[in-house]
C-alpha cells in the first residue's frame, strides 16, 4: 500500500524530527562530559576516562552548590507531592461520589485553579507572607505549590472516583465498612494507576517550578534546584562545560523518572489536558 | 501506541458518561450531611488561603498605586489603562503575539502533516520516537534555557554550523540582537511545543476508523485530499486542545526568558510574565505588576473558553 520510497521518505522525516528534538540534550551531555573549557582548567588538562570526563559532575556539585539545592528540591517536592496527594484524593472522592449542596459552584472554584498563572497569585503572597514574616521559609515555597496541585489533583481525582467501580464500593459497604475505609482500602489501591500519574506530573511540575522559588527564597539555603542553576549560571561565566554538567544535574530526576514511566507521563499530560 | 490511546479515549468518555452514582443513594443508612465536607475542608482550606486569596488581593492590589513599603493610594483603574497606553507595556503583549506564533502556530502547521505522515506510515520504532520528541517537555525550562544559550552564543554551535557552510555574514550573537533576539526565543518555544502537539494530534489520527480512509481511496482521492477531508476534520478537537496549551505556555514564559535575556536587549524580549516579575520586585511598582497580572490571566481564562467553544461547536 505504501511505496517503498515514500517509506524510505518517512524514516527520512522522522529521523530529522527526531534529530531537532534531541540535539540540544545532545549538545548539554556532550558539552559536559567534555574537557574542562574553563581558563583554570584548560592549563592543565585531566586525562578523563575514555574520552569522557565524568569528574565534571562532582566539579559542578561543588562549585555550583548542587549539593545544598538538590536537597531543598528534594525536600519541596517531597511535602507538596505528599500532601497534595492525600488532600486531592480526598476532595476528588467527595466530588466524585457524594452529593451535597453547592457540589458544582465549588468544583468549578477548583477548576478556576488549574487555569491561574502563577504570575497572579505571587505578587500578593509575597507582600502578604512578608508582613507576616514568613517569606525565605520552606512554607512560603511550598505550599502556594500544594495549593496549584490541588487544583489538578482534585479535578484528576474526580474524573476517578467517577469513572470507578460503584459496585465494589457498594459491596464493602454491606459489609460495614466506612466511607474512609471505602477509599483507602479498595478505591485507592484500585486506582493506583490513576494516583501514579497524578504523583508523577505534580513531582514533575514541583521540581521545574521557577517563579514561586525565586520570589520566595532569599537565602542561598532555601533556593530549588532550577534557581541554583540560574544563580550558577549567572556566577560561573569562564567556560561552558561545568554549567552543562550542572544542568544535567538539575534536569535527571525527572528525565529519569520519564525514561521508567513515560507512558504515565505523556497519558497524563495529554489527557488532564483534553479534560481541562 | 495504538493500544494506549485507545484507553485513553475510553477512560475520558467513561469519565463523562456514568451518572451520579451510588453512596448517595437514600435507601442505605443515612450519612451525616457533613461528611462530605470533611473530606473537602482541608484541600479547600489550602487552596483557599494560598491561591483563592491571593488571586483576590491581586485584583485588589491592581487598583493602588504601592511601592511596597510605604503606604499605597488608591488609583481606580489607572494601572489597567497604563496597560494600554504604557509602551513598555503594550510591547510586551505585543512581543506576547509574536511568541504565540511560535510556540502555538508553528507547531500545529509543523505538527499536522507530522502527525498525519507518521500516523499513516505505521512506521516501526514509533514508540521509541514519542518517547523522544516529548522529551523536552519534561525537562526543566532552566536547563533547556542553557543550552539554547549554548547554541545561540556567538562562538555556540549554530554558528559553527553557519560557518561551516561558508554563511559566515549570518553567525552573530543571536540573543543580543535587537531583531532576532524575539524570533530566537520563540523558537525555543517551538522546540518545547512541537513534540507535545505532534502527540497529541496522533493519538488523536489513530482513532479515525480505517474505513473513512477506504471510502476517501475508493472515491479517489489521494494523500493529500485525504487528509484535507478525513484527517483535519476529525482531529478538531485536538487542533483546539493543542492551541488552548500552546497558547497559554506562551503566555505564561517567564523562566526562558528571565535566563536567555532578561528582556533584553533593551526590551525587545520583554514578556507580561516577565513585566510582573520587574515591577513588582525590581521597580517597586506593585499595582501594576498586580494590574498585568490580572490582564494576563483574564487573557488565560479568555483564550481557553474562546477555543474549547470553537471546538464544541464544529464538533456538533
Amino acid at each position: 500500500m505504501i511505496s517503498r520510497g515514500e517509506r524510505a521518505a518517512n524514516y527520512l522525516i522522522l529521523f530529522a524530527f527526531a534529530t531537532f528534538a534531541i540535539w540540544p540534550v545532545l549538545t548539554i551531555l556532550a558539552a559536559a562530559l567534555g574537557p574542562d573549557d574553563s581558563a583554570a582548567a584548560a592549563a592543565a588538562p585531566g586525562a578523563g576516562l575514555l574520552g569522557l570526563h565524568p569528574e565534571n559532575f562532582a566539579a559542578a556539585w561543588r562549585q555550583g552548590r548542587f549539593g545544598q539545592s538538590m536537597l531543598t528540591s528534594v525536600a519541596v517536592s517531597a511535602f507538596v507531592v505528599a500532601c497534595a496527594t492525600v488532600l486531592s484524593v480526598m476532595s476528588g472522592y467527595a466530588f466524585g461520589t457524594m452529593t451535597f449542596r453547592g457540589r458544582n459552584v465549588l468544583f468549578y472554584l477548583f477548576l478556576l485553579g488549574i487555569m491561574v498563572p502563577a504570575e497572579a497569585i505571587v505578587v500578593p503572597l509575597y507582600f502578604d507572607l512578608r508582613t507576616l514574616g514568613l517569606t525565605d521559609t520552606f512554607w512560603a515555597i511550598a505550599l502556594p505549590q500544594v495549593a496549584q496541585s490541588i487544583a489538578f489533583g482534585t479535578f484528576w481525582m474526580r474524573a476517578y472516583f467517577r469513572a470507578s467501580s460503584v459496585s465494589l464500593a457498594e459491596a464493602a459497604r454491606l459489609d460495614g465498612a466506612g466511607s474512609w475505609a471505602i477509599l483507602w482500602r479498595i478505591l485507592v489501591p484500585i486506582g493506583r494507576p490513576a494516583v501514579t500519574t497524578l504523583v508523577v506530573l505534580t513531582f514533575m511540575w514541583t521540581w521545574n517550578e521557577f517563579l514561586i522559588p525565586l520570589v520566595m527564597a532569599t537565602s542561598e539555603e532555601l533556593r530549588t534546584a532550577p534557581l541554583g542553576l540560574a544563580f550558577f549560571q549567572g556566577q560561573y561565566t569562564s567556560g561552558f562545560t561545568l554549567l552543562a554538567a550542572g544542568a544535567v544535574i538539575v534536569a535527571a530526576p525527572v528525565v529519569i523518572l520519564y525514561v521508567f514511566l513515560q507512558r504515565r507521563f505523556i497519558q497524563g499530560m495529554l489527557e488532564g489536558a483534553v479534560r481541562e | 501506541m495504538a493500544s494506549s490511546s485507545t484507553a485513553t479515549a475510553d477512560t475520558a468518555r467513561r469519565g463523562g458518561t456514568v451518572p451520579v452514582s451510588g453512596p448517595s443513594r437514600p435507601r442505605r443508612r443515612q450519612r451525616s450531611p457533613w461528611v462530605p465536607w470533611a473530606y473537602l475542608l482541608p484541600a479547600f482550606a489550602v487552596y483557599a488561603a494560598f491561591l483563592l486569596y491571593p488571586l483576590v488581593r491581586s485584583a485588589q492590589l491592581s487598583l493602588y498605586e504601592w511601592d511596597g513599603l510605604t503606604l499605597g493610594t488608591f488609583v481606580g483603574f489607572q494601572n489597567y489603562a497604563e496597560v494600554l497606553t504604557n509602551p513598555d507595556l503594550r510591547g510586551s503583549f505585543g512581543h506576547t503575539l509574536v511568541l504565540i506564533g511560535f510556540y502555538a502556530v508553528l507547531p500545529v502547521l509543523l505538527g499536522l502533516p507530522l502527525a498525519g505522515l507518521l500516523t499513516r506510515a505505521k512506521a516501526r520504532g514509533l514508540a521509541f520516537f514519542r518517547t523522544v520528541v516529548f522529551l523536552p517537555q519534561v525537562v526543566a525550562m532552566v536547563v533547556v534555557a542553557v543550552a539554547w544559550r549554548r547554541i545561540y552564543d556567538p562562538d555556540g554551535p549554530l554558528n559553527d554550523v553557519l560557518r561551516a557552510v561558508g554563511l559566515d555574514s549570518l553567525a552573530r550573537g543571536w540573543l543580543g540582537d535587537y531583531t532576532l533576539a524575539l524570533p530566537a526565543v520563540g523558537l525555543i518555544g517551538t522546540w518545547v511545543q512541537l513534540g507535545l502537539v505532534t502527540v497529541l494530534l496522533m493519538a488523536g489520527m489513530s482513532r479515525i476508523p480505517t474505513e473513512r480512509y477506504e471510502a476517501a481511496r475508493l472515491d479517489g482521492a489521494g494523500p493529500v485530499r485525504e487528509f484535507f477531508a478525513v484527517t483535519l476534520p476529525a482531529v478538531r478537537g485536538e487542533v483546539a486542545v493543542a492551541l488552548t496549551l500552546t497558547i497559554i505556555a506562551a503566555l505564561k514564559t517567564f523562566d526562558l526568558i528571565y535566563v536567555t535575556t532578561a528582556g533584553g536587549p533593551g526590551n525587545s524580549t520583554a514578556v507580561p510574565s516577565y513585566e510582573v516579575y520587574r515591577r513588582a520586585f525590581k521597580l517597586g511598582e506593585v499595582g501594576s505588576a498586580a494590574a498585568v497580572a490580572i490582564v494576563l490571566t483574564v487573557l488565560i481564562f479568555a483564550i481557553s473558553l474562546v477555543v474549547n467553544r470553537i471546538a464544541d461547536r464544529e464538533e456538533k
